[in-house]
């Protein structure tokens, strides 16, 4: 059977000759119970770089809501915050409006095709370097060994029979696991609420129900999911490695045993000759140190999350034997199909259409919410004719239609405008609850800083004038700094 | 039915023994924790059952142990609101309605609240809007007024009502000219034309001028010279393009003939003063307040 280390291709796995009979059939349990993990601690570079992500992104996620950014007067100062009630997402000197919402529909596509070109790249990089489930597992397993000791301390410790200083390291560590997981949901919250006013409201018991509520529901599925769930979740509750296989390619780099170069395996001691033999001393500690569990030596799989930990455990026993690393690397399958072979390997070709097609997807997208950003316009006008009545017949015959003029002020000042009547000509214009002289003369409108307004006009038109049971009338509405001016045309009903 | 259980030759595993398109599944067993879940989910819902309103009966249903009420939450959360509008209530309803209708921060909800109530109370019958609808429901968007169109007089009819059980309602009734025989047939035609003529829509100028004479005696007291109408006795204008009942012809003759008397419910004793404030400055700013 050739070697490959394809995830799908069930039947070159199945040969037929293992058919089983009703009676060769095992009865086997119908539940598994969990087969706990414990992790050995390990060092080297794939190790030191999947710590620095972690400070990375942690200190990302803690610190980015405490940024301020100044925005005047009556606006909020923090740099990242989804104001719920007002119904803005600030960030940095970006002010979204609820009816922008499309611009996060854009980040989402920037943020799916990044993930499909790392992972076309380099494998499960998310999972094993970026995921918060990943992340807070690797953190919540630190604080385990440093508490309750490494590997093998750890399992001894779980066979112990409950003893006062058992009962204590556990505590310890679930506490700490509770605290941290405090602070995350706590961090969660500060997104959505001036960090500072929400702290000291939170510790003194002034936060709204909604804050309480939502902390402790972050918080305890951080517990849940990061301490006690672990591996679990990779393996049986999230989609994504049931479909990330499908974004890989035989280019992509993935964590992989070198067969050709490990077997046949066995136990090597000192002084024996490595001849007619493979590096592999079968010394386990690739399967000790997997967060997951798995034993790479099987091939690409699901539970594999591709951080690589075992590359460097490897490393460290091939620098005690004396042999050179890279038994586990960061490899493609098409080389691994030329070096099971025998043949030579071109170097793993990173640059390939892929790359360009992804690139060229996220730089298009890219711009669009740039340029969607840089043209948006601070001011948004809408006329609304009034349903119900279409229209009016007064004393005099004349009709009158009714209209909402709606405007939308975005920027920092208050402005202000004035509204007259293009068409139809004999028509008059005139306004309830806002300025204007007498009926007939302009209307003038001034809307506070970043609001909505809404101001009602009528239009009367006597009745020898109407043409027909609907005429267009034209707005124009000119903003008195500056002069510009919009024309709006929206339509005069009349009896038909 | 498994058709063909095979084993996995490099994990051990036997296949459920059914292969789609080539597809085949190892037979892994299910991790008791998802047991565990789905056991906790049906007590969970078990439970659901006992604290919400839960099963129906024939009459009624299971209130549950929370006894929780989307009715009653829903006028707790309407009593929040209304204690929030509180002060603004209370100006609309210490201040006087020119005051109101003048003030930039009382008009827009004393506008908001009376839009509100309207729909809520008088919509049913003057439309949405207050366009009013045919058969005697008269709009209230346009610059004609029964009995009276300021902002005192909108406020006085929805307080007293017209013709309601209010002991101060509005109050006024055309003699059924017809059907109590006080003016014959021809009689009422002829006024019917000279009503007609007063607001330019009379075909027969002769049948006009008879109708003239009969107007000054039995019209003129109250619907006043030359059809003006008084707002004071609830007797309409004649003279306008806006009809109650219909500016036909037939439905001139018809109102004469047996009137149609319209009635309105009084509010002052089923909402509270500032509603009815709201809602009188409300009605004037349809776009025929006075």
């Amino acid at each position: 059977m050739a070697p490959d280390n394809r995830i799908s291709g069930m039947t070159e796995l199945v040969s037929t000759e293992d058919v089983l009979s009703r009676k060769e059939q095992k009865e086997g349990p119908l539940y598994a119970g969990r087969v706990n993990v414990y992790p050995k601690s390990v060092s080297g570079p794939v190790r030191r770089i999947k710590w620095t992500v972690l400070i990375v992104l942690l200190a990302g996620y803690y610190l980015a809501p405490w940024l301020r950014w100044d925005r005047g007067p009556g606006l909020p100062d923090q740099a990242l915050l989804i104001d719920m009630t007002g119904r803005r997402a600030y960030f940095l000197w970006i002010e979204i409006w609820p009816q922008e919402l499309y611009y996060m529909a854009g980040l989402l596509m920037i943020a799916a095709f990044g993930l499909f070109l790392a992972t076309s790249i380099g494998g499960r990089v998310w999972c094993g370097y970026t995921c918060p489930q990943t992340v807070w597992t690797d953190l919540f397993m630190w604080i385990e060994r440093l508490i309750e000791g490494d590997r093998n301390a750890r399992m001894r410790l779980d066979k112990q029979k409950l003893s006062f200083a058992k009962t204590g390291r556990k505590l310890l560590k679930h506490s700490a696991w509770l605290l941290i997981s405090l602070m995350t949901g706590g961090a969660w919250i500060m997104y959505f609420k001036d960090a500072p006013t929400v702290l000291q409201e939170f510790v003194t018991g002034q936060a709204g129900v909604g804050v309480y509520f939502f902390t402790g529901l972050f918080s305890a599925m951080t517990y849940l999911l990061g301490g006690l769930a672990r591996e679990q979740v990779c393996t049986y509750m999230c989609p994504w490695p049931r479909f990330q296989a499908a974004l890989m390619d035989e280019d992509s780099l993935v964590v992989t045993y070198q067969k050709w170069r490990g077997e046949p395996r066995g136990k090597h001691k000192k002084g024996d000759s490595w001849d007619d033999r493979g590096d592999c001393i079968d010394c386990k500690q690739c399967v000790a140190v997997c967060p997951t569990g798995i034993d790479i030596r099987d091939g690409i799989q699901l539970e594999c999350i591709g951080c690589g930990l075992c590359v460097d455990a490897c490393n460290t026993v091939m620098d005690r034997v004396d042999r050179p690393h890279g038994l586990i690397s960061f490899d493609t399958e098409r080389r691994q199909i030329a070096l099971n072979a025998g043949a030579k390997a071109d170097p793993p070709r990173v640059i390939r259409p892929r790359l360009f097609v992804y690139l060229a997807l996220i730089l298009v997208i890219g711009a669009g919410v740039l340029t969607g950003l840089a043209t948006r316009s601070t001011l948004d006008i809408t006329v609304l004719h009034d349903r119900n009545p279409l229209f009016v017949t007064l004393s005099d015959g004349s009709i009158r239609n009714g209209y909402t003029i709606k405007i939308l002020n975005k920027s920092r000042e208050a402005r202000r405008f004035t509204l007259t009547l293009d068409t139809p000509s004999g028509a008059v214009l005139s306004a309830i609850g806002t300025e204007q002289a007498e009926p007939g003369a302009p209307v003038v409108f001034t809307i506070p800083s970043n609001a909505v307004a809404g101001h009602q006009v009528f239009v009367q038109l006597p009745s020898d004038l109407l043409e027909s049971d609907a005429m267009d009338v034209a707005f124009v509405l000119t903003e008195d700094a500056g002069g510009e001016s919009v024309r709006y045309v929206s339509s005069f009903r009349g009896p038909s | 039915m498994p058709t063909k259980i095979e084993k996995d030759a490099v994990t051990g595993t036997e296949t459920t023994g059914h292969e789609w398109d080539g597809i085949k599944e190892l037979n892994n067993p299910l991790p008791r924790w998802w047991l565990y879940v789905m056991y906790a989910c049906i007590l969970w819902s078990v439970a659901y059952w006992f604290v919400f309103p839960a099963i129906p009966g024939v009459s009624g249903y299971t209130k549950g142990l929370l006894g929780y009420d989307q009715r009653t939450a829903l006028d707790a959360q309407l009593a929040t609101a209304y204690e929030r509008q509180g002060v603004f209530r209370d100006a609309i309803a210490t201040t006087s309605l020119a005051e109101i209708r003048a003030a930039d921060d009382l008009l827009p909800f004393a506008i908001a609240g009376g839009r509100a109530a309207f729909a809520d109370n008088c919509a049913p019958c003057h439309g949405l809007g207050g366009a009013g609808q045919g058969g005697g429901y008269p709009s209230l968007a346009d610059d004609v007024w029964i009995w009276g169109g300021t902002l005192d007089d909108i406020h006085t009819t929805l307080e007293v009502g017209i013709r309601s059980d209010h002991l101060d309602t509005r109050w006024s009734e055309m003699p059924a000219f017809g059907e109590l025989e006080i003016l014959s047939p021809d009689e009422i035609e002829d006024v019917a034309e000279h009503v007609l003529s007063l607001s330019g829509g009379s075909t027969d100028a002769a049948a006009a001028m008879r109708g003239a004479e009969t107007y000054e005696i039995q019209c003129l007291a109250c619907h006043a010279e030359r059809g003006a109408g008084m707002a004071d006795l609830g007797a309409p204008n004649l003279s306008d393009q806006i009809w109650l009942y219909g500016g036909d012809r037939q439905s001139v003759v018809a109102q004469i003939a047996r009137p149609r008397h319209g009635v309105m419910p009084a509010w002052s004793g089923r909402l509270d003063e500032s509603t009815v404030k709201m809602l009188a400055v409300y009605v004037h700013t349809l776009g025929g307040g006075l």
